[in-house]
């Protein structure tokens, strides 16, 4: 672990500094690793104690509760049916014949099924004519995603079964201080203001279970899985094959070195992507956005419209136009050949190295704007007394932009950097559109091609291959990417977590 | 700029300090009428010269910072840009008329410079203009070409013609993938901007137990690759038929699922509306709903556009999930899939043309859409980018 040595850091000069706080950045990056390892333990050591003084908690209460209670410890609401609380007590009994209905109908047999994912895929079988026809059986990925939606459901029936316990103790308390429970016109009443939280989260935070939480765990599992090419229900079933994807594409042992080999390049190129696109944009888009605020210059508005009608037109028909003009026989091309600057076409998207430059210059013209419109208001709220002081004081120009609108602008704006950083390594459109991964290559495995990010060859992976537990052991690789990345960056930055300071 | 620090000094009674401010006045009073005169000459030409571009830059009303009391005056009680502070009046007179001496000879150097300068910012601001709009003049171009459907060598086409349109309409699914992505927007933008404002306002404004583990939560589902989800969700939409010919409500589903976790620009602002107006409401005996629809609601106005007009600019744009939703089935895809079907190898060359044609029929109104709302826009990404 190192310390910033604050005396001699401010014996040296600006590159001195520049690089001594890299070194420091660097050298504390296994602390600020083990502050997240810290992090996590701790939030698991704390989730887990919740959930053992929770459990802990509703047996006491099933012994200090009276005769009602104990009962709706078997018969949700039955308690609430008693006490006044009529339509709660009922909607909880609903529920409960709904979920065993549901789990004897349905549930128990995905549940039990998700073990082995199904037994046989696909027999051939005599119909009533005599013909041989194939009758499909069981279907890995029907058993594994209802299995999946089982585990959801179980888990809100227990969640709701919680709540109903603790509310029938609740109100047994109240009773007996002579309180009367709410009723359910109360309840509605508390739900438009002290419990309000409850009536707007609740349609979003539905949403987000079914359409990200739920997917998102069904993915997990899939990357434990055999589900490729070669496992495509329901003509064949698919396994649980443990960390042997993971091993697989990080190299782990003597398996495909192929695809591990893919990995690292791609995993290599996103991180350079990211980087490069970031920073470029930011401080060009700084430089723009101050070539045009500065005075004496017209038509401000004309120039600044221009450059946004690159956010204003979709992308698809911008970056899919620009990705035609540089094709080999694009239009770029033919300019040049016909002017004669060239004999023979360049290869623009199709050269490795020129495809990864030109996908970073076309980034320019797509975030460029952007950025200029995001520093135009942040250069307007310098104060001008600074610029004023550093003019009297002899400041050139340059040393202005270094000294008082840079770091400015990047204490104001960190937040966007990282976020800008990550949106980046995920950002399928600007890579897809313009070369669609290519210029493609045997060197990699999985239909990977050279400017491929890694959620591009994910979807290839997806699309085309039909490699879903690649493709998912990748997504969850990007995860730990981004979120290793976004972890450290907060807890060096800590303005970002400031989040009451402004109100 | 003047401060106009209150006087904490116990000390100085009432009465003193107006002996004093008054002295100090008169102090004042006299020697700003000595240095004026000298300075006049001096800050005249300067004031003239900095006059224009202070006009200009208050016209500059798309450039406004993030202020939810909101509207008009963009400047109003803040520190004006630089360009706009008259130039440093010296207080001492000798010193003033050594300046202005000196100021007459280096001005036209000074000016000469400024020029030169200027006419360099020009020259690269102009280039930039040039090449970011060359792709637009060349989209306009090729929709508007009548010879040859295919790419060609030379960027003005030879003779103008509808052709293109006409073809795109009559030979392709062109006006149901515009129908289809219009409804999908519409509909994404209404529901979309309702959810996001109840997360926000409920994240911002309310404090309940489990607020801090939800944003966190939300956080880092939000780091995972949205692709990720969509095998899985896939299946379950075809579950219940909402792909390939169902997919428009499918592809609803999918956009307006999750929005619930882009909360962050608008809770952002919320954040910066004063507490205490909730309170005096609560105060009256509003509830908190009611805080929400009455109070917070009208004020949110550039917020909600803001978000009214990403929601439905998401779905025009999106080719990755609208890809797999409608996945073989050619009358439900959107815009962004029916077009990029034109770009294949074997369909370029008869319909590149049209794709030029399809391409321009999809910017023009989103581009006068965006650019009439530009003004929200740039308040969301400013104060997005600022609160990150």
């Amino acid at each position: 672990m190192m310390k910033r040595d604050s005396v001699r850091y401010l014996k040296m000069g600006d590159v001195g500094r520049f690089f001594y706080s890299i070194l420091c950045f660097i050298c504390n990056i296994p602390l600020y690793i083990w502050n997240v390892i810290k992090a996590i333990g701790l939030g698991i050591w704390s989730g887990a104690k919740a959930v053992v003084l929770g459990i802990w908690d509703i047996i006491k209460t099933f012994f200090v509760g009276d005769i009602l209670t104990k009962i709706s410890y078997f018969i949700m609401g039955f308690g609430q049916l008693f006490r006044g609380q009529t339509i709660r007590g009922l909607l909880f009994l609903t529920l409960e014949v709904v979920f065993i209905f549901f789990m004897k109908a349905f549930g128990i047999g995905y549940l039990s099924g998700l073990r082995s994912l199904g037994d046989v895929a696909a027999t051939t079988e005599l119909n009533e004519w005599g013909l041989e026809i194939i009758a499909y059986k069981d279907n890995s990925l029907q058993i594994l995603l209802y299995g999946v939606l089982t585990v959801f459901v179980c888990i809100g029936f227990i969640a709701s079964w919680v709540i109903s316990v603790k509310q029938c103790y609740a109100a047994q308390k109240l009773v007996k201080q002579g309180i009367k429970p709410r009723n359910f016109r109360g309840d509605l009443r508390a739900l438009a203001d002290e419990e309000c939280h409850k009536t707007l989260l609740a349609v979003p935070l539905l949403g987000i279970v079914i359409f990200t939480v739920i997917p998102l765990f069904f993915m997990i599992l899939v990357a434990f899985t055999n589900y490729d090419h070669a496992h495509l229900p329901p003509t064949a079933l698919f396994d649980w094959v443990g960390f042997d994807n993971f091993k697989n594409i990080l190299g782990i042992g003597a398996t495909d070195s192929k695809f591990a080999h893919t990995f690292s390049s791609i995993l290599l190129w996103t991180l350079i992507w990211a980087l490069v696109a970031t920073f470029s944009n930011y401080f060009l888009g700084i430089l723009v956005a101050m070539l045009i605020n500065k005075k004496g210059i017209k038509f401000k508005k004309g120039f600044r419209t221009i450059l946004v009608m690159t956010i204003a037109v979709p992308q698809f028909v911008s970056l899919l136009l620009v990705s035609k003009m540089f094709a080999d026989n694009g239009i770029v091309n033919g300019v040049l050949m016909n002017m004669g600057i060239i004999s023979e076409g360049i290869k623009w998207l199709t050269d490795p190295l020129l495809a990864r430059i030109m996908v970073l210059v076309i980034n320019l013209w797509v975030g460029v704007p952007y950025l200029m419109l995001i520093a135009t208001g942040i250069l307007m709220n310098i104060p001008a007394e600074l610029y004023e002081s550093a003019r009297i004081d002899g400041a050139s120009g340059f040393q202005q932009f270094c000294k008082i609108t840079m770091p400015y602008m990047l204490s104001v704006t960190a937040p966007y950097l990282l976020t800008s950083f990550v949106s980046n390594i995920n950002n399928f459109n600007v890579i897809y559109l313009l070369t669609a991964g290519a210029p493609k290559t045997l060197e990699f495995d999985g239909g990977a091609g050279y400017t491929d990010l890694l959620i591009t060859w994910l979807y290839t992976l997806t699309l085309e291959k039909n490699d879903y537990n690649m493709a998912a052991v990748i997504g969850i690789l990007t995860f730990i990417v981004v979120a290793g990345i976004s972890l450290i960056v907060y807890n060096v930055a800590p303005s970002i977590k400031n989040e009451e300071e402004f109100q | 700029m003047m401060n106009n620090t209150p006087n904490t000094n116990p000390e100085i009674a009432p009465e003193n300090i107006e002996e004093l401010t008054a002295e100090a006045i008169a102090e004042t009073e006299a020697a700003a009428a000595e240095t004026a005169e000298l300075a006049a000459e001096n800050t005249a030409e300067a004031i003239a010269e900095t006059a224009p571009d202070a006009e200009e830059l208050l016209e500059d009303e798309d450039i406004i910072i993030m202020n939810p009391e909101l509207d008009i005056d963009p400047y109003d009680g803040k520190d004006y840009p630089s360009d706009l502070i008259l130039p440093h009046i010296p207080e001492d007179p000798d010193k003033a008329i050594d300046l202005s001496e000196a100021n007459k000879k280096s001005s036209r150097s000074y000016k000469a410079a400024e020029k030169r300068s200027n006419a360099l910012v020009y020259t690269v601001l102009i280039l930039m203009s040039v090449i970011w709009l060359i792709p637009f003049v060349y989209l306009v171009c090729q929709a508007f070409r009548g010879e040859s459907q295919c790419m060609v060598s030379y960027f003005f086409p030879k003779e103008w013609s509808l052709k293109n349109f006409e073809f795109l309409f009559k030979e392709t699914n062109f006006l149901s993938w515009y129908s289809n992505t219009l409804i999908i927007a519409l509909v994404v933008a209404v529901v979309q901007t309702v959810i996001v404002l109840a997360v926000s306002y409920s994240l911002s404004r309310l404090r309940f137990s489990g607020r801090k583990l939800l944003m966190n939560v939300m956080l880092v589902l939000g780091m995972f690759p949205g692709f990720l989800s969509m095998i899985a969700l896939y299946y379950l939409l075809k579950l219940v038929g909402f792909t390939s010919e169902g997919s428009i409500p499918g592809l609803i589903l999918v956009y307006v699922g999750s929005s619930g976790m882009g909360y962050y620009i608008s809770k952002g602002f919320f954040d910066t509306i004063p507490k205490s107006l909730d309170e005096a409401a609560a105060i009256d005996g509003a509830s908190r709903l009611r805080v929400f629809f009455s109070i917070i609601f009208p004020m949110a106005k550039p917020i909600i556009i803001y978000t009214v007009m990403m929601a439905f600019l998401a779905p025009w744009g999106d080719f990755m999930f609208a890809s797999l939703i409608t996945f073989g089935h050619e009358e439900a895809y959107n815009v962004a899939v029916g077009l990029y079907k034109f770009l294949d190898k074997e369909h370029i060359t008869t319909y590149f043309t049209a794709f030029c044609a399809g391409g321009l029929l999809v910017a023009v109104p989103i581009t006068i859409l965006f650019m009439s709302l530009q003004k929200y826009y740039v308040e969301g990404v400013t104060g997005g980018a600022v609160k990150g």
